[in-house]
């Protein structure tokens, strides 16, 4: 970890700073989802408060920092839930998707032969597949047999992201393991397993953190999507910003824009932001396109160099 | 590799027979999911109406009481035949629905395709040549920015303003009313856009064509951020060339530079990538069709969805993943036809 922090800062110019933006946003976010209780005025789908409705398409700013909907819910509020929901989401399928296709990728990569093939084969026929039908096809099962919460979201979406993994540790532990280390462990008895779980598996995972963001930004708009055709994260279960857009579609139409703009904002804002820092990684943690920051260095005075003091 | 880049044919047969595994692998994925998962298609679509005699009868008509095994093989049969099945409520072969709304689909998928070449192209061109310049900025954020912001919501976002610049513009389905009516007959290939034309109803095609004009903007926008950057990309690699280099060196100017030795040759891997957004692409078009009414088959896919009618869902995906499977091969062929380094 602390390697990574230096690397970071090491490094010069552009890239550093897509990172470090990525990251303020991404905090942002965070820090709604962690503190949505305290941060919203009101519940996710609160209407009320103490028996009187709030106001139906309330402006923005009428004492509605960003107005209200058709449902009296604020938006403010359903942003702030909303957060939380996605950011669930989101790690809970990268989490998923990788704890699956990291070690399917890295067994593969390390035994080699049929098994290689074969997994090979079967990962590539899924990553093929319309991500979004995959997702939908999933949801579909899932919402139908377990319900529309945000665990089910997160596993319908984990289909899609698992060739991934499996690809980039698949492919680096394949070059991994004709290195010099893992001959060397192996002529001192380690055993296939010892081999991936200590020599491999560190220098197999340094690829992931920048697949991972990257996945995330995607499942962001793929959970977004679902909720727009009405699958995914059920309404009674928690705010999700794609269904609150496509809600929001038909009295955006009709010129009451803030419905379905900032649910729309904070979409385009997080997948930004976590673009951004999946570039940015992908900038710092590669060597190859790293530009070395290169430190400020002075030659010490020459007056005040005690040269005599030696002699 | 020398020795065997002549062997197109060979290359070929290859490839087509790699699609029969990959075909497969992904029919028996859909199968796993949407028949064995499930448990019973029967009584998640009309359940609730039906008797339990009447729903012992249903299964029996269509199949679902005997072995999975059996089942499984009958589905792989049918396919092999183009046969995709049967919706189950009003029972209408999927085939018909393909035909009757795949065309609307199709020519707005080749629409959006146009539209993102056309941005795609000349910006990442751009970027490429002047990188690392505020315009080179600018035109990356742009391609953050079409991946990030939801499709459905650029579509909106584009019926609001033409709203207010345009009312008469149509926002909505493919056709206005009228010319659904007029053209109804006009079923040579099921393809509206083409329908209209063969048939000599000129107001009708304008029409038609005018109803194209916002869904494929709004699904060429997704895919034109891919293109950028895919351009910017290899022009910035070709630029990097010694031919690029030796062309400078003789005195050619900066633009024929780009245009004539870089831009040229940064085209070529342009044509797989492009090939390959087929998944993304079919993908999109379910999010614009439900966004514009659209009357294609990611509708259907989507109203299926909503009447939980699994037997629909399978053989629409299926269709699906065919089409993938199929154009990604085309893509390879032609590929392979152009460049000849790819004959491996």
């Amino acid at each position: 970890m602390r390697g990574l922090w230096s690397t970071i800062w090491n490094t010069k110019g552009v890239a550093r700073w897509v990172l470090l933006i990525g990251v303020a946003i991404t905090l942002v976010f965070v820090v709604f989802a962690v503190f949505a209780p305290w941060i919203a005025p009101y519940g996710f789908a609160q209407n009320s408060v103490d028996g009187t409705k709030l106001p139906k398409l309330a402006e923005p700013g009428s004492g509605y920092l960003l107005g209200t909907n058709d449902q009296f819910y604020d938006v403010f509020s359903r942003v702030v839930w909303g957060s939380r929901t996605a950011l669930q989401v989101i790690v809970l399928s990268v989490l998923f998707a990788g704890l699956i296709g990291v070690p399917l990728g890295l067994v593969s990569g390390f035994l080699g032969g049929w098994v290689d093939r074969l997994l090979v084969f079967v990962m590539d026929a899924i990553y093929s597949f319309p991500a979004l039908l995959l997702a939908i096809v999933f949801s579909f099962l899932l919402t139908d047999k377990v319900g529309g919460g945000v665990i089910p979201a997160a596993l319908s979406l984990t289909a899609i992201y698992i060739p991934q993994y499996f690809r980039v540790v698949r492919n680096t532990t394949v070059s991994a393991r004709e290195a010099t280390y893992v001959e060397a462990a192996r002529a001192i008895g380690a055993g296939p397993f010892t081999i991936m779980r200590k020599y491999l598996f560190s220098n197999v995972v340094q690829s992931v953190p920048v697949v991972a963001t990257l996945n995330a930004a995607d499942a962001l708009g793929t959970l977004a999507a679902l909720g727009f055709l009405g699958l995914g994260i059920q309404p009674t279960e928690a705010a999700e910003w794609g269904y609150d857009i496509s809600r929001g579609l038909d009295d955006a139409q009709s010129g009451v824009w803030w419905p379905a703009f900032f649910p729309a904002m904070a979409i385009i804002l997080l997948i930004t932001a976590l673009t951004l820092v999946g570039e940015g990684l992908n900038e710092t943690v590669n060597p190859a396109l790293r530009r070395r920051r290169h430190r400020r260095f002075s030659f010490p005075d020459r007056a005040s160099e005690p040269l005599e003091a030696s002699a | 590799m020398a020795s065997q880049s002549g062997s197109l044919p060979r290359y070929i047969a290859v490839r087509v027979l790699l699609v029969i595994p990959l075909v497969w692998v992904l029919l028996t994925v859909v199968f796993l999911l949407l028949r064995v998962a499930p448990g019973d298609p029967v009584s998640a679509s009309v359940g609730d109406r039906l008797s339990a005699d009447a729903l012992a009868e249903r299964r029996e008509a269509a199949g679902l009481d005997r072995s999975l095994i059996v089942q499984y093989l009958e589905y792989l049969g049918n396919v092999a035949q183009f046969d995709f099945g049967s919706t189950f409520r009003t029972n209408t072969p999927i085939l018909s629905v393909i035909r009757d709304q795949g065309g609307a689909t199709l020519t707005l998928t080749l629409g959006a395709f146009l539209v993102a070449l056309l941005i795609g192209i000349p910006l990442g061109r751009l970027a490429g040549r002047f990188r690392d310049t505020a315009g080179d900025v600018a035109i990356r954020l742009y391609g953050v920015v079409s991946y990030a912001a939801p499709l459905f919501w650029v579509g909106i976002l584009l019926v609001v303003l033409v709203n207010q610049l345009a009312p008469a513009w149509p926002t909505n389905d493919i056709a206005s009313p009228f010319t659904k009516l007029d053209s109804a007959d006009y079923t040579v290939t099921h393809i509206l856009l083409i329908d209209t034309l063969l048939a000599g109803d000129t107001e009708a095609f304008v029409d038609v064509l005018q109803h194209h004009l916002l869904p494929c903007l709004t699904l060429g926008f997704l895919l034109s951020g891919v293109i950028v950057r895919l351009v910017r990309i290899n022009v910035i690699q070709a630029l990097q060339g010694d031919y690029v280099e030796a062309a400078r060196a003789r005195g050619i100017r900066e633009g024929q530079v780009v245009r004539r030795h870089a831009f040229r040759n940064a085209l070529v891997p342009v044509i797989t990538v492009v090939g390959l957004q087929v998944a993304l692409t079919l993908s999109g078009a379910v999010l614009t069709e439900k966004t514009f009414n659209w009357p294609g088959i990611g509708s259907a896919l989507v109203k299926f969805i909503g009447e939980r009618d699994y037997i629909a869902v399978q053989g629409l995906v299926t269709f699906f993943a065919v089409v993938v499977v199929v154009t990604s091969l085309l893509v390879d062929v032609i590929n392979a036809l152009v460049d000849p380094r790819v004959r491996y």
